[in-house]
């Protein structure tokens, strides 16, 4: 392995930081769609060159961008500069940026409201992408999470999107509710051993899978217990901010809901807790080590309603043991009056010999630990506040 | 020939500098010139209306001759300075945080 090439989505642009496999000395490029939103960037495994970006502003919208040569050049798929405008057969370009809710009869229903806030019917509005997963092994093919949730996938490369409708219209999408930061689909995990199989995680609505390739969905929440929900075991209404799997063992689940940090051993058919000693079990990110599956990372927040670490102390929590027994790991992240967040999507490994973990803070930190997570050490200190985090590890 | 005033964002996507220059067919609304504007450079659309309703986006302002056209009807005739190229059609983004 070369290299390792971290992209950083932040409030105000995009960023390529890139290093050796040293993991010392490393290249800042951007800012990337300078003033924009860019809640994701993501690789594609099967062209470490083809990465896609989620370009987003409140003023212009959803825009998405490609680059087939690493993150050197961008363009909106299909209207590179100098291209024709217009396929060959006249058709017009500019559908990449197009999210439009499939209502048709032949895919289910014509699902029009989900709950707001107070619960009151509202309609379904799109707002933004904020996931992109490219498939584990086509880079024209990648799929989208956007708010109000919904899943999207794009064949052609991000030239045009079709909504995977059988999500939204298995039966619960009008129970569905929005999180305080909006109603998104974030987290959409394709199972490396089960091409047919996909988990996705909405808030507020919970956990689902697919095992028809995104055509048949079915929550996946049994287990999980949340008091902000009338019912605190329903099966859909809770507030999942990330899942996490490890590739070599795609059946055992890691999450972390608004409060509470779970596992599943089945798929998601059931869930079980393992806060353990966590000193708060409320936080956005969840990952895994990249060589040992039962080794999981957590950052603990305070609260839902102080989105900072505990005590001013930036820690990350390390289980060794799939989960209950936590250690918190600190050399090199501050550890006084620290009142960051680090975000759902701002987490990630590499896949060296010794695994890098990253993660992005909201005050535009991104820190680093080339061995797991003993170490730590800021790439860079003062970006946009950072809201995600991907990490390829170069051939 | 219609002059069209880009935000800095959006001409940034188009990958143009100043004023766009269009032709309109026929009479020259809101409607007929977002048309031009988006068949010229495709990277716009959704960024200026929603790409399914067509309904401008709300931090999004039509400014012409002095005066905010942003809530005329889209197929309402625009000035006749504008269709004369002697104002050019402002598209401006709300000033609102950011």
């Amino acid at each position: 392995m070369s290299g390792v090439r971290v992209l950083v989505g932040t409030r105000k642009g995009a960023f390529v930081l890139t290093s050796d496999a040293k993991r010392e000395r490393w290249d800042i490029s951007g800012p990337h769609f300078a003033g924009w939103e860019i809640y994701h960037l993501k690789g594609s495994p099967a062209d470490p060159n083809r990465l896609y970006a989620s370009q987003h502003s409140s003023w212009f919208g959803q825009i998405i961008q490609r680059s087939d040569d690493g993150g050197r050049t961008w363009h909106q798929p299909g209207t590179p500069p100098g291209e024709p405008t217009t396929t060959p057969d006249g058709m017009p370009k500019g559908e990449s940026n197009k999210f439009a809710y499939d209502t048709s009869a032949e895919t289910g229903k014509a699902l029009t409201t989900h709950q707001w806030y107070d619960g009151t019917p509202h309609p379904w509005e799109f707002k933004r992408v904020w996931h992109l997963e490219p498939s584990l092994n086509d880079p024209d093919t990648v799929y989208a999470g956007v708010e109000d949730a919904a899943l999207f996938r794009s064949t052609n490369g991000g030239r045009s999107w079709h909504e995977l409708a059988g999500l939204r219209g298995h039966g619960s999408g009008d129970k569905w509710a929005p999180g305080a930061g909006g109603m998104c689909l974030h987290t959409i995990l394709l199972d490396p051993r089960n091409p047919e199989r996909i988990f996705t995680a909405i808030s507020a609505a919970g956990a689902f899978r697919s095992d028809d390739t995104g055509e048949t969905w079915r929550p996946i929440n049994r287990g999980l217990h949340s008091l902000y929900i009338p019912e605190a075991t329903a099966e859909v209404g809770h507030c999942v901010h990330r899942i996490a799997m490890h590739p070599s063992r795609p059946g055992v689940l890691f999450m972390q809901k608004h409060w509470d940090v779970m596992r599943s051993d089945d798929a998601g058919e059931s869930w079980h807790e393992i806060s353990g000693n966590l000193p708060t079990d409320f936080g956005f990110p969840i990952d895994v080590h990249a060589h040992e599956p039962d080794t999981v990372y957590v950052v603990p927040i305070k609260s839902d309603s102080e989105h900072y670490p505990p005590d001013g102390k930036l820690r990350v929590y390390r289980s060794r043991t799939g989960g209950n027994e936590w250690e918190a790991l600190t050399k090199g992240l501050p550890q006084s009056d620290c009142y960051v967040n680090v975000l759902r999507d701002a987490m990630a490994v590499d896949s060296f010999d010794s695994c890098g973990v990253y993660f992005g803070t909201t005050g535009g930190q991104v820190y680093a630990s080339p061995d797991g997570g003993a170490n730590w050490a800021p790439i860079v200190r003062d970006l946009p506040a950072v809201v995600s985090v991907e990490v390829q590890t170069l051939p | 020939m219609i002059r069209v005033v880009l935000p800095t964002h959006l001409r940034k996507l188009a990958r143009v500098d100043g004023e766009v220059k269009l032709h309109v067919k026929g009479t020259v609304t809101q409607r007929s010139v977002l048309d031009a504007l988006e068949d010229r450079y495709p990277m716009l659309r959704g960024t200026v209306r929603d790409q399914v309703t067509q309904k401008r986006r709300a931090f999004v302002r039509f400014f012409a001759c002095g005066q905010d056209l942003s809530h005329e009807p889209p197929d309402a005739a625009l000035p006749e300075a504008i269709a004369s190229g002697t104002e050019p059609f402002m598209i401006v983004g709300a000033i609102a945080g950011g």
